[in-house]
Protein backbone atom coordinates (compact mmCIF):
# COMPACT_ATOMS: atom_id res chain seq x y z
CA UNK A 1 0.00 0.00 0.00
CA UNK A 2 1.43 3.55 -0.67
CA UNK A 3 2.97 5.65 1.95
CA UNK A 4 1.33 8.55 2.88
CA UNK A 5 3.25 11.84 4.05
CA UNK A 6 0.74 13.72 6.12
CA UNK A 7 1.43 18.09 6.44
CA UNK A 8 1.23 18.99 9.68
CA UNK A 9 -2.32 20.54 10.04
CA UNK A 10 -3.77 17.32 8.72
CA UNK A 11 -2.19 15.44 11.77
CA UNK A 12 -5.66 16.17 13.85
CA UNK A 13 -7.10 13.76 11.69
CA UNK A 14 -4.30 10.67 11.71
CA UNK A 15 -3.99 10.98 15.81
CA UNK A 16 -0.74 13.11 15.63
CA UNK A 17 0.51 10.47 12.86
CA UNK A 18 3.02 12.03 10.24
CA UNK A 19 2.51 9.06 7.84
CA UNK A 20 0.10 6.67 7.23
CA UNK A 21 -0.58 3.92 4.46
CA UNK A 22 -3.67 3.87 2.68
CA UNK A 23 -5.14 1.38 -0.19
CA UNK A 24 -5.21 2.20 -3.92
CA UNK A 25 -3.71 2.74 -7.30
CA UNK A 26 -4.98 6.04 -8.24
CA UNK A 27 -5.03 9.38 -5.99
CA UNK A 28 -8.44 9.67 -6.23
CA UNK A 29 -8.85 5.55 -4.42
CA UNK A 30 -6.05 6.74 -1.66
CA UNK A 31 -7.68 9.63 -0.89
CA UNK A 32 -11.11 7.39 -0.42
CA UNK A 33 -8.95 5.52 1.83
CA UNK A 34 -7.71 8.09 3.77
CA UNK A 35 -11.25 9.19 4.37
CA UNK A 36 -12.40 5.63 5.65
CA UNK A 37 -9.49 5.71 8.12
CA UNK A 38 -9.66 9.38 8.92
CA UNK A 39 -13.32 10.83 8.65
CA UNK A 40 -13.17 14.28 7.43
CA UNK A 41 -9.42 14.72 6.06
CA UNK A 42 -10.47 14.25 2.62
CA UNK A 43 -13.09 17.37 2.35
CA UNK A 44 -10.27 19.47 3.64
CA UNK A 45 -7.67 19.01 0.64
CA UNK A 46 -10.51 18.30 -2.13
CA UNK A 47 -13.69 20.37 -2.50
CA UNK A 48 -16.89 19.87 -3.53
CA UNK A 49 -16.06 19.54 -7.25
CA UNK A 50 -13.23 17.11 -6.77
CA UNK A 51 -10.88 19.74 -7.53
CA UNK A 52 -7.55 19.71 -4.80
CA UNK A 53 -8.03 23.08 -2.91
CA UNK A 54 -6.04 25.98 -3.40
CA UNK A 55 -3.58 25.97 -0.37
CA UNK A 56 -3.16 21.95 -0.83
CA UNK A 57 -0.31 20.08 -3.08
CA UNK A 58 -0.28 16.90 -3.61
CA UNK A 59 3.16 15.11 -4.73
CA UNK A 60 4.05 11.42 -5.48
CA UNK A 61 7.08 10.74 -4.78
CA UNK A 62 8.39 13.75 -6.24
CA UNK A 63 5.93 14.75 -9.17
CA UNK A 64 3.35 17.32 -8.31
CA UNK A 65 -0.04 15.85 -9.34
CA UNK A 66 -3.66 17.40 -10.05
CA UNK A 67 -5.30 14.94 -11.78
CA UNK A 68 -6.69 12.84 -9.23
CA UNK A 69 -7.28 9.85 -11.18
CA UNK A 70 -3.42 9.97 -11.87
CA UNK A 71 -1.87 6.33 -10.73
CA UNK A 72 0.26 5.58 -7.82
CA UNK A 73 1.94 2.25 -6.76
CA UNK A 74 2.51 0.31 -3.91
CA UNK A 75 5.63 1.40 -3.30
CA UNK A 76 4.98 5.22 -3.78
CA UNK A 77 4.72 7.52 -1.44
CA UNK A 78 1.86 10.08 -1.90
CA UNK A 79 2.90 13.60 -0.22
CA UNK A 80 -0.12 16.00 1.30
CA UNK A 81 1.33 19.65 1.45
CA UNK A 82 0.17 22.74 2.51
CA UNK A 83 1.30 25.41 0.39
CA UNK A 84 4.14 27.77 2.00
CA UNK A 85 1.63 30.71 2.80
CA UNK A 86 0.10 32.45 5.53
CA UNK A 87 0.02 34.93 7.82
CA UNK B 1 -27.21 39.46 37.33
CA UNK B 2 -25.41 36.42 36.05
CA UNK B 3 -21.82 35.51 34.73
CA UNK B 4 -21.44 35.70 30.62
CA UNK B 5 -19.10 34.39 28.68
CA UNK B 6 -17.68 36.60 25.58
CA UNK B 7 -16.93 34.13 22.76
CA UNK B 8 -14.22 35.58 20.71
CA UNK B 9 -13.42 34.40 17.20
CA UNK B 10 -10.52 35.40 15.77
CA UNK B 11 -7.92 34.76 12.97
CA UNK B 12 -5.68 32.71 14.90
CA UNK B 13 -8.35 30.50 17.62
CA UNK B 14 -10.89 31.00 19.46
CA UNK B 15 -11.03 32.56 22.65
CA UNK B 16 -13.54 33.02 25.64
CA UNK B 17 -13.65 36.01 28.05
CA UNK B 18 -15.57 34.33 31.26
CA UNK B 19 -17.00 37.20 33.81
CA UNK B 20 -17.66 36.91 37.13
CA UNK B 21 -21.66 37.44 38.07
CA UNK B 22 -21.34 41.48 38.11
CA UNK B 23 -19.44 41.55 35.13
CA UNK B 24 -16.63 43.39 36.65
CA UNK B 25 -13.85 40.65 36.49
CA UNK B 26 -13.24 39.08 33.39
CA UNK B 27 -10.40 35.77 32.74
CA UNK B 28 -9.45 34.52 29.64
CA UNK B 29 -9.84 31.71 28.07
CA UNK B 30 -7.70 29.78 25.11
CA UNK B 31 -7.22 29.45 22.76
CA UNK B 32 -8.75 26.81 21.25
CA UNK B 33 -7.77 25.50 17.82
CA UNK B 34 -4.73 27.62 17.72
CA UNK B 35 -3.60 28.80 13.94
CA UNK B 36 -7.56 28.21 12.89
CA UNK B 37 -9.52 31.13 11.51
CA UNK B 38 -12.51 31.51 13.32
CA UNK B 39 -15.16 33.18 12.38
CA UNK B 40 -18.05 32.93 14.45
CA UNK B 41 -19.38 31.18 17.67
CA UNK B 42 -22.46 30.78 18.80
CA UNK B 43 -24.01 29.40 21.74
CA UNK B 44 -27.33 28.01 21.03
CA UNK B 45 -29.94 30.04 22.91
CA UNK B 46 -32.11 26.79 22.87
CA UNK B 47 -29.46 24.67 24.43
CA UNK B 48 -26.71 26.96 26.15
CA UNK B 49 -24.60 23.70 26.53
CA UNK B 50 -24.38 23.36 22.83
CA UNK B 51 -21.87 25.76 20.90
CA UNK B 52 -20.99 25.94 17.32
CA UNK B 53 -17.51 27.32 16.05
CA UNK B 54 -17.21 28.35 12.15
CA UNK B 55 -13.78 27.61 11.27
CA UNK B 56 -10.78 26.94 8.77
CA UNK B 57 -7.40 26.76 8.44
CA UNK B 58 -5.32 29.21 6.25
CA UNK B 59 -4.31 26.20 3.70
CA UNK B 60 -7.61 24.00 4.97
CA UNK B 61 -11.17 24.00 3.53
CA UNK B 62 -13.94 25.27 6.25
CA UNK B 63 -15.45 23.15 8.84
CA UNK B 64 -18.09 23.76 11.31
CA UNK B 65 -16.91 22.68 15.08
CA UNK B 66 -19.63 21.53 17.99
CA UNK B 67 -19.24 21.05 21.59
CA UNK B 68 -22.10 19.81 23.70
CA UNK B 69 -20.68 20.93 26.94
CA UNK B 70 -20.85 24.27 26.48
CA UNK B 71 -17.28 24.86 24.97
CA UNK B 72 -15.36 22.60 26.77
CA UNK B 73 -14.72 19.95 24.28
CA UNK B 74 -15.21 19.86 21.00
CA UNK B 75 -15.93 17.78 17.79
CA UNK B 76 -15.41 18.12 14.09
CA UNK B 77 -19.09 18.19 12.00
CA UNK B 78 -19.87 14.77 9.92
CA UNK B 79 -20.51 16.80 7.07
CA UNK B 80 -19.54 20.65 6.76
CA UNK B 81 -21.29 22.99 4.66
CA UNK B 82 -20.84 21.60 1.05
CA UNK B 83 -22.09 22.45 -2.09
CA UNK B 84 -23.99 19.96 -4.50
CA UNK B 85 -21.81 18.60 -7.45
CA UNK B 86 -22.23 20.54 -10.34
CA UNK B 87 -23.73 19.10 -13.63
CA UNK B 88 -21.53 18.85 -16.75
CA UNK B 89 -22.53 22.22 -18.02
CA UNK B 90 -22.08 24.38 -14.78
CA UNK B 91 -19.18 25.92 -13.42
CA UNK B 92 -19.02 24.13 -9.96
CA UNK B 93 -18.63 26.33 -6.44
CA UNK B 94 -16.91 25.27 -3.36
CA UNK B 95 -17.09 26.70 -0.22
CA UNK B 96 -14.52 29.03 0.50
CA UNK B 97 -15.43 29.40 4.48
CA UNK B 98 -17.96 29.14 6.64
CA UNK B 99 -18.87 32.57 7.48
CA UNK B 100 -22.20 32.82 9.48
CA UNK B 101 -24.15 30.79 11.94
CA UNK B 102 -27.92 31.58 13.18
CA UNK B 103 -29.79 28.94 15.73
CA UNK B 104 -33.38 28.18 14.02
CA UNK B 105 -36.29 28.57 15.57
CA UNK B 106 -37.41 27.67 19.25
CA UNK B 107 -39.61 24.79 17.73
CA UNK B 108 -36.64 23.39 15.70
CA UNK B 109 -34.32 22.62 18.77
CA UNK B 110 -31.98 21.17 16.72
CA UNK B 111 -31.68 23.34 13.34
CA UNK B 112 -29.01 25.27 12.53
CA UNK B 113 -28.28 27.86 9.39
CA UNK B 114 -25.00 28.60 8.44
CA UNK B 115 -23.88 31.59 5.84
CA UNK B 116 -20.72 30.94 3.45
CA UNK B 117 -18.56 32.69 1.17
CA UNK B 118 -18.84 32.47 -1.70
CA UNK B 119 -22.70 33.26 -0.90
CA UNK B 120 -24.07 29.93 -0.05
CA UNK B 121 -26.92 28.48 2.43
CA UNK B 122 -27.03 25.65 4.63
CA UNK B 123 -29.26 24.08 7.62
CA UNK B 124 -28.60 21.13 9.84
CA UNK B 125 -31.40 19.29 11.54
CA UNK B 126 -28.79 17.90 14.00
CA UNK B 127 -27.39 20.36 15.94
CA UNK B 128 -24.74 21.03 13.32
CA UNK B 129 -23.79 17.31 12.99
CA UNK B 130 -24.59 17.28 9.31
CA UNK B 131 -25.20 20.27 7.10
CA UNK B 132 -27.28 20.34 3.84
CA UNK B 133 -27.87 23.08 0.91
CA UNK B 134 -31.10 25.35 1.04
CA UNK B 135 -31.04 24.36 -2.52
CA UNK B 136 -33.77 27.45 -2.95
CA UNK B 137 -31.33 29.59 -2.18
CA UNK B 138 -28.38 28.19 -3.64
CA UNK B 139 -29.60 27.19 -7.15
CA UNK B 140 -31.81 29.88 -7.79
CA UNK B 141 -32.41 30.92 -11.15
CA UNK B 142 -31.04 34.56 -10.28
CA UNK B 143 -28.19 33.44 -8.03
CA UNK B 144 -25.42 34.91 -10.61
CA UNK B 145 -27.38 38.15 -10.70
CA UNK B 146 -27.84 38.50 -7.12
CA UNK B 147 -25.15 37.40 -5.50
CA UNK B 148 -22.48 39.54 -8.63
CA UNK B 149 -19.61 38.21 -10.17
CA UNK B 150 -16.84 37.91 -7.49
CA UNK B 151 -17.81 40.51 -4.66
CA UNK B 152 -15.16 41.94 -2.65
CA UNK B 153 -11.31 41.38 -2.44
CA UNK B 154 -12.87 38.88 0.87
CA UNK B 155 -14.96 37.73 -1.28
CA UNK B 156 -19.04 37.43 -1.42
CA UNK B 157 -20.51 36.57 1.92
CA UNK B 158 -24.50 35.44 2.52
CA UNK B 159 -24.46 36.81 6.59
CA UNK B 160 -27.06 37.89 9.19
CA UNK B 161 -29.59 34.74 8.56
CA UNK B 162 -32.45 35.78 10.67
CA UNK B 163 -35.48 33.57 11.69
CA UNK B 164 -38.39 35.48 12.62
CA UNK B 165 -39.57 34.26 15.94
CA UNK B 166 -43.48 34.01 15.30
CA UNK B 167 -42.30 31.82 12.21
CA UNK B 168 -39.83 29.32 11.69
CA UNK B 169 -40.42 29.41 7.83
CA UNK B 170 -39.83 33.14 7.30
CA UNK B 171 -36.06 34.04 6.97
CA UNK B 172 -34.04 36.92 5.93
CA UNK B 173 -30.62 36.66 4.54
CA UNK B 174 -27.70 39.33 3.43
CA UNK B 175 -25.55 39.18 0.86
CA UNK B 176 -22.60 41.54 0.58
CA UNK B 177 -22.83 43.15 -3.14
CA UNK B 178 -26.59 41.06 -3.00
CA UNK B 179 -28.30 43.31 -0.26
CA UNK B 180 -31.33 41.69 1.67
CA UNK B 181 -33.50 38.71 1.19
CA UNK B 182 -36.38 37.33 2.21
CA UNK B 183 -38.23 33.74 2.53
CA UNK B 184 -41.67 32.90 3.27
CA UNK B 185 -41.18 29.15 2.72
CA UNK B 186 -38.55 27.63 4.77
CA UNK B 187 -35.77 29.06 1.98
CA UNK B 188 -37.81 27.69 -1.09
CA UNK B 189 -38.20 30.78 -2.49
CA UNK B 190 -36.92 34.24 -2.53
CA UNK B 191 -37.27 37.84 -2.88
CA UNK B 192 -35.24 41.36 -2.52
CA UNK B 193 -36.33 43.53 -0.24
CA UNK B 194 -33.77 46.66 -0.73
CA UNK B 195 -36.11 49.39 -1.62
CA UNK B 196 -34.95 52.65 -0.07
CA UNK B 197 -31.03 51.50 0.12
CA UNK B 198 -28.67 53.57 -1.16
CA UNK B 199 -26.46 51.90 -3.84
CA UNK B 200 -23.63 54.80 -4.39
CA UNK B 201 -21.05 52.59 -5.74
CA UNK B 202 -23.48 51.14 -8.47
CA UNK B 203 -23.84 53.03 -11.92
CA UNK B 204 -27.86 52.83 -11.68
CA UNK B 205 -28.57 52.97 -7.80
CA UNK B 206 -32.11 52.39 -8.37
CA UNK B 207 -31.65 48.47 -8.38
CA UNK B 208 -33.85 45.54 -6.45
CA UNK B 209 -30.49 43.72 -5.63
CA UNK B 210 -26.91 44.35 -5.58
CA UNK B 211 -26.92 46.24 -2.40
CA UNK B 212 -23.99 45.94 0.42
CA UNK B 213 -25.91 45.64 3.83
CA UNK B 214 -22.66 44.64 6.43
CA UNK B 215 -25.34 43.44 9.28
CA UNK B 216 -28.55 43.30 9.42
CA UNK B 217 -30.85 42.52 13.01
CA UNK B 218 -34.42 41.81 13.70
CA UNK B 219 -35.71 42.42 17.49
CA UNK B 220 -36.85 39.17 18.57
CA UNK B 221 -39.32 41.00 20.60
CA UNK B 222 -41.00 43.19 17.67
CA UNK B 223 -40.02 40.91 14.56
CA UNK B 224 -41.26 43.15 12.18
CA UNK B 225 -38.94 45.38 13.26
CA UNK B 226 -35.38 45.64 11.34
CA UNK B 227 -32.48 47.72 10.72
CA UNK B 228 -29.46 47.06 8.89
CA UNK B 229 -25.97 48.76 8.90
CA UNK B 230 -25.34 49.13 5.22
CA UNK B 231 -22.17 49.60 3.01
CA UNK B 232 -24.27 52.70 2.54
CA UNK B 233 -25.54 54.02 5.53
CA UNK B 234 -28.13 53.08 8.82
CA UNK B 235 -31.40 51.53 8.02
CA UNK B 236 -34.91 50.87 9.85
CA UNK B 237 -37.65 49.12 8.00
CA UNK B 238 -41.05 48.11 9.82
CA UNK B 239 -43.23 45.39 7.97
CA UNK B 240 -45.21 44.75 6.59
CA UNK B 241 -43.37 47.91 4.61
CA UNK B 242 -40.95 46.98 1.98
CA UNK B 243 -39.14 50.50 2.16
CA UNK B 244 -36.06 51.28 4.72
CA UNK B 245 -36.07 54.30 6.22
CA UNK B 246 -32.82 55.91 6.42
CA UNK B 247 -32.15 56.57 10.28
CA UNK B 248 -28.10 57.58 9.89
CA UNK B 249 -29.26 60.79 8.01
CA UNK B 250 -30.18 61.70 11.56
CA UNK B 251 -26.22 61.11 12.85
CA UNK B 252 -23.59 63.74 13.29
CA UNK B 253 -22.72 64.91 9.81
CA UNK B 254 -18.68 64.90 10.72
CA UNK B 255 -19.48 61.25 11.61
CA UNK B 256 -21.60 59.99 8.99
CA UNK B 257 -23.47 56.58 9.40
CA UNK B 258 -21.38 54.33 7.87
CA UNK B 259 -19.67 50.86 9.80
CA UNK B 260 -20.17 47.07 9.93
CA UNK B 261 -22.10 46.14 13.57
CA UNK B 262 -25.32 46.82 14.26
CA UNK B 263 -26.45 45.76 17.85
CA UNK B 264 -30.02 45.53 19.28
CA UNK B 265 -31.53 46.11 23.02
CA UNK B 266 -32.62 42.83 23.83
CA UNK B 267 -35.81 44.20 25.25
CA UNK B 268 -36.74 47.32 23.68
CA UNK B 269 -36.60 47.96 19.83
CA UNK B 270 -36.05 51.29 19.73
CA UNK B 271 -32.60 50.92 20.81
CA UNK B 272 -29.70 50.04 18.86
CA UNK B 273 -25.76 50.43 18.67
CA UNK B 274 -23.64 51.42 15.75
CA UNK B 275 -19.79 51.52 15.26
CA UNK B 276 -19.27 54.31 12.82
CA UNK B 277 -16.12 54.29 10.71
CA UNK B 278 -14.51 56.36 8.87
CA UNK B 279 -15.69 55.39 5.01
CA UNK B 280 -14.65 58.32 2.97
CA UNK B 281 -11.96 58.13 -0.18
CA UNK B 282 -10.16 55.17 0.24
CA UNK B 283 -12.40 53.83 2.93
CA UNK B 284 -10.14 53.19 5.78
CA UNK B 285 -12.77 51.43 8.09
CA UNK B 286 -10.83 52.94 11.15
CA UNK B 287 -12.51 54.99 13.78
CA UNK B 288 -13.35 58.45 12.73
CA UNK B 289 -10.76 60.77 12.84
CA UNK B 290 -9.15 58.36 15.54
CA UNK B 291 -11.63 58.98 17.91
CA UNK B 292 -13.84 56.02 18.53
CA UNK B 293 -17.18 56.19 19.71
CA UNK B 294 -20.37 54.17 20.08
CA UNK B 295 -23.58 56.20 18.84
CA UNK B 296 -26.54 54.42 20.59
CA UNK B 297 -30.33 55.73 19.53
CA UNK B 298 -33.35 55.09 21.96
CA UNK B 299 -35.88 56.59 19.58
CA UNK B 300 -35.33 53.82 16.60
CA UNK B 301 -33.06 56.17 14.88
CA UNK B 302 -34.89 59.28 15.12
CA UNK B 303 -32.03 60.51 17.01
CA UNK B 304 -28.42 59.40 18.30
CA UNK B 305 -26.35 60.08 21.14
CA UNK B 306 -22.32 59.54 21.28
CA UNK B 307 -20.89 57.19 23.80
CA UNK B 308 -16.88 57.37 23.69
CA UNK B 309 -16.45 58.00 27.82
CA UNK B 310 -13.65 55.44 28.72
CA UNK B 311 -12.37 54.65 24.96
CA UNK B 312 -9.18 56.35 23.61
CA UNK B 313 -9.63 59.73 23.31
CA UNK B 314 -7.46 59.83 20.14
CA UNK B 315 -4.97 58.00 18.12
CA UNK B 316 -7.10 55.35 18.40
CA UNK B 317 -7.78 54.05 14.65
CA UNK B 318 -10.12 50.59 15.33
CA UNK B 319 -11.75 48.92 13.11
CA UNK B 320 -14.66 46.50 14.16
CA UNK B 321 -15.99 44.09 12.14
CA UNK B 322 -19.72 43.14 11.41
CA UNK B 323 -19.90 40.09 13.86
CA UNK B 324 -17.88 41.75 16.33
CA UNK B 325 -19.89 43.52 18.42
CA UNK B 326 -23.03 42.42 20.84
CA UNK B 327 -25.23 42.83 24.15
CA UNK B 328 -25.90 41.06 26.68
CA UNK B 329 -29.31 40.31 28.05
CA UNK B 330 -28.92 41.50 31.28
CA UNK B 331 -30.95 44.08 33.01
CA UNK B 332 -28.41 46.92 32.66
CA UNK B 333 -27.74 45.80 29.47
CA UNK B 334 -23.72 45.21 28.85
CA UNK B 335 -21.77 46.10 25.05
CA UNK B 336 -19.08 44.47 23.87
CA UNK B 337 -16.75 45.12 20.87
CA UNK B 338 -13.81 43.12 19.33
CA UNK B 339 -11.06 45.41 17.21
CA UNK B 340 -9.02 43.88 14.14
CA UNK B 341 -6.47 45.22 16.72
CA UNK B 342 -6.99 42.54 19.36
CA UNK B 343 -8.67 44.32 21.60
CA UNK B 344 -11.92 43.41 23.73
CA UNK B 345 -14.45 46.49 25.19
CA UNK B 346 -17.35 46.20 27.36
CA UNK B 347 -19.71 48.56 28.84
CA UNK B 348 -22.07 47.57 31.67
CA UNK B 349 -23.85 50.33 31.30
CA UNK B 350 -25.40 50.33 27.95
CA UNK B 351 -22.73 52.02 26.43
CA UNK B 352 -22.62 54.80 28.95
CA UNK B 353 -19.03 54.01 29.62
CA UNK B 354 -16.10 51.47 28.22
CA UNK B 355 -13.40 50.07 29.29
CA UNK B 356 -10.89 47.40 27.73
CA UNK B 357 -10.98 43.69 29.51
CA UNK B 358 -8.72 42.03 26.65
CA UNK B 359 -5.54 43.15 25.01
CA UNK B 360 -3.05 41.86 22.63
CA UNK B 361 -5.29 39.11 20.79
CA UNK B 362 -5.26 38.52 17.22
CA UNK B 363 -7.31 40.25 14.76
CA UNK B 364 -10.94 39.88 16.31
CA UNK B 365 -13.30 38.45 13.38
CA UNK B 366 -16.45 38.28 16.15
CA UNK B 367 -17.48 38.53 19.44
CA UNK B 368 -20.98 37.24 20.92
CA UNK B 369 -22.06 36.26 24.37
CA UNK B 370 -24.23 34.61 26.11
CA UNK B 371 -25.43 33.69 30.06
CA UNK B 372 -22.07 31.69 31.65
CA UNK B 373 -22.84 27.77 31.34
CA UNK B 374 -21.80 25.73 33.75
CA UNK B 375 -21.67 21.97 32.92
Amino acid sequence: MPKVNVASPLRSYTHGAASVTASGSTIAEVLASLEQQFPGIRFRMIDEQNRIRQHIRLFVNANGVTDLSAPIADQDVLHLICALSGG
Amino acid sequence: MTAQTVWIGTRKGAFALQSDEHRDRWALIGPEFLGHVIHHIIQDPRDPSSVLMAAKTGHLGPTVFRSKDGGKTWKEAAQPPAVRVATSNEKGRSVERVFWLTAGHVSQPRTWYAGTSPCGLFRSYDDGEHWEPVAGFNDHPAYTEWTGDGGTPDGPLLHSILVDPRDAAHLYVGLSGGGVFESLDNGASWTPLNEGCAADFLPDPDVPFGHDPHCVVLHPLKPDRLYQQNHCGIYRLDRPERRWTRIGNSMPRDVGDIGFPIVLHPTNPDVAWVHPMDGQSVWPRTSIDGKPAVYMTRDAGASWVRQDKGLPPSQAWMTVLRQAMCADACKRVGLYFGTTGGEVWASADEGESWRCIARNLPEIYSITCSRAFNA
